[in-house]
């Protein structure tokens, strides 16, 4: 199994390399110029110098090599500089990956969103997961009983109907029509700024979660409930349930020690493999609820043509697809034993 | 030969796309989704003859309009009327979904059936279907939709160049899955009797594809037809959402969900309808496929 885990490690190196070449080669294609936002006052000459300022005057496989040795070498080596006080090299003077726009980090302000998009989108997954499991299981036990039909229906419309339109229509019921002294008045922006210190400002927090995380949850839990359900349905025909029931076991043993068990290996992968989506569907939604999280700062990003931002960014999604892949397949080898790559 | 057709012959033949189409019939989800889908389909097409207001006529003393009768589903801040820009839009909204569908089928098929088929091709091909799939979509679609919207605008002209553009990348990001089935099927297809019968008296590969592989993949590639079809739309939809798709000139479902959201406390109702649109096509699009995927199985057909 580590061996597999090593080998499969090794094999992603060279695919993440590949992928951020490509997203390179498709940014540096870009028409639009950095410099188009300035005032047109600015003489060609000084707008020269901006764009070699920005390195733009180098060719493209030079500032690619630029770009990964800011990556993957100078930021990992500012991290530990960071948290643990290492100096390994020229701390002071090492180049980072810089945003062209704000002239900070990268990595920088993407510490900075992470939080918001971690708390909505990770909330909204537990919650999903949370809502799909039972929901599942029941959908399997009483199979084409009026609680399937329904949850088939239900699962159906939440994959069906995009989340910027659940979103909105939720704004729609819960800002727009209900009355703003109202238990169940919503604000329909994420205040951000906000910090929890007593009860009343963490009923708030609440509040403002609720909508943006019930969107995305509603959204999750209609995949994973589906795979589930079939899931389950899968092993509740199998002969041990039989030989289990024979034995004279409880029911509840019979269905949550013996099926749902064995019935979690496919789901498990599954809610790996959803996590990097998750993230690429939370740019919608944050931009329903003006969340200012890391969707929100990609879309700032490509509207004010931030290479560095833009690449980073990107490619970070890259990698979390990648990565859960991964842990996916480990995962599944390591709770069904039936499973042995080597 | 010619004597076997005088014998009248009065068994009821059951072919298998009756067999399939009976099935589709009882599966209620299906049907209702198809009476949907095709009511929809009428209405974009047929639907700005009969409902015959321009939806580019501002008219400016009607606009914010709620509903009435002279505007079923009201007018927006310039007094374009609703109706007929939620018509107008859908003609563009399912257009984008069918050429988008089309295109991924058609790349996903030929990968699929050349990883399947030559062993040779087989490696290369999945590799780099699986690097696809690593791929961020979203923010490289709306990383390309930025570069390249002026370079084609400029080509094409603003509405044409953007559909061009919209259905492209739409199509060749989203051919994988399609491709990983169509492999799969095919590499047990091969395997067959038939396709050794076929091969030994010399065929061609290329008719071996064309007569005896294709029209067995026939039902996988219907299956994922139509969760193209859904895709495709929502993508568009979101893209449009997020103000990178079609302008608001030539507007989309999505483009219209986008626009009314910058006035939703004032006008709610210019949101739920285009939504509306969207989701019953979508919802429609995924009962079909349902139906289809029960129907086309032969292991759930006649039970």
């Amino acid at each position: 199994m580590l061996n597999f885990t090593l080998r499969r490690l090794m094999f992603t190196i060279p695919t993440l390399l590949l992928i951020s070449f490509i997203i390179f080669i498709i940014l540096d294609m870009a028409p639009n110029d950095p410099t188009g936002n300035l005032p047109l006052t600015i003489p060609p000459e000084v707008r020269e110098k901006i764009r070699a300022s920005l390195g733009l005057d180098e060719p493209m496989y030079i500032r690619y090599l630029l770009w990964c040795q800011q990556f993957f070498i100078n930021e990992p080596l500012n991290m530990l500089n960071n948290w643990f006080g290492w100096c390994i090299g020229d701390c002071e003077g090492r180049l980072r990956v810089t945003s062209w726009a704000t002239r900070s980090p990268v990595v920088d302000l993407i510490a900075e969103r992470m939080p918001q998009t971690l708390w909505v989108v990770g909330m909204s997954y537990v919650v999903g997961i949370l809502i799909a499991l039972p929901i599942g299981v029941i959908s399997a036990y009483k199979q084409y009983s009026w609680f399937d039909q329904l949850g088939t229906f239900i699962a159906m419309i939440g994959f069906s109907v995009p989340t910027f339109f659940t979103g909105v229509l939720m704004i729609v019921i819960f800002s727009v029509w209900m009355p703003n002294d109202s238990m169940f008045w919503m604000p329909s922006i994420y205040d951000t700024t906000h910090e929890v210190t007593d009860w009343s400002s963490f009923v708030f927090q609440m509040r403002q979660m609720a909508m943006p995380v019930l969107v995305l949850a509603l959204y999750n839990a209609a995949h994973i409930s589906r795979y589930m359900r079939a899931s389950m349905l899968d092993n509740l025909s199998q002969d041990y349930v039989r030989t289990a029931r024979a034995k004279g076991l409880k029911e509840k043993t019979v269905l949550l020690v013996h099926v749902l068990r064995n019935s979690m290996i496919p789901v498990v992968t599954v809610i790996a493999l959803g996590i990097p989506q998750v993230f690429g569907g939370a740019i919608i939604t944050e931009q329903i609820f003006k969340v200012n999280g890391l969707g929100q700062l990609l879309i700032i990003g490509i509207q004010g043509a931030d290479i560095p931002l833009v690449q980073t960014l990107t490619f970070l999604f890259a990698v979390l697809i990648v990565l859960f892949n991964l842990v996916a397949d480990v995962l599944y080898g390591l709770l069904d034993p039936r499973i042995r790559y080597d | 030969m010619t004597d076997a057709t005088e014998i009248e012959d009065t068994r009821q033949y059951r072919s298998l796309w009756g067999d399939v189409w009976s099935q589709f019939r009882n599966h209620r989800g299906a049907m209702l989704g198809s009476f949907v889908f095709i009511f929809i389909l009428l209405a974009v097409s047929i639907g700005p003859y009969l409902w015959t207001l321009d939806p580019n006529y501002a008219d400016v003393r009607n606009r914010n309009q709620g509903m009435s009768w002279g505007h079923p589903f009201g007018t927006d801040q310039l007094g374009h009327d609703m109706l007929a820009q939620v018509l107008q839009g859908g003609r563009i909204s399912i257009s984008v979904g069918l050429t988008a569908m089309a295109l991924s089928l058609f790349l996903g098929t030929f990968i699929g059936v050349l990883a399947g088929y030559f062993k040779r091709l087989d490696g290369l091909l999945m590799r780099g279907t699986d690097l696809f799939l690593a791929l961020p979509i979203l923010p490289l679609l709306l990383v390309i939709i930025m570069l390249f919207r002026d370079t084609l605008r400029g080509m094409f002209g603003p509405e044409t160049g953007i559909f061009i553009l919209i259905v492209f990348i739409i199509g060749i990001t989203s051919w994988m899955q399609t491709a990983r089935i169509v492999r799969g099927d095919v590499l047990a297809l091969k395997e067959r009797e038939f396709i050794l019968a076929a091969n030994s008296i010399g065929t061609p590969s290329k008719r071996v594809i064309s007569r005896h592989i294709m029209p067995n993949i026939l039902s996988p590639i219907m299956v994922s037809a139509t969760l193209g079809i859904a895709t495709a739309i929502i993508t568009e939809s979101s893209l449009s959402f997020l103000g990178l798709g079609f302008p608001s000139d030539f507007p989309t479902w999505g483009r219209l969900l986008f626009d009314g959201t910058q006035r939703i406390s004032q006008a709610p109702g210019r949101v739920i309808f285009p939504g509306l649109a969207i989701s019953l096509t979508v919802l429609s699009v995924n009962f079909i496929g349902d139906g289809l995927r029960d129907a086309l199985d032969p292991r759930i057909r006649g039970r």
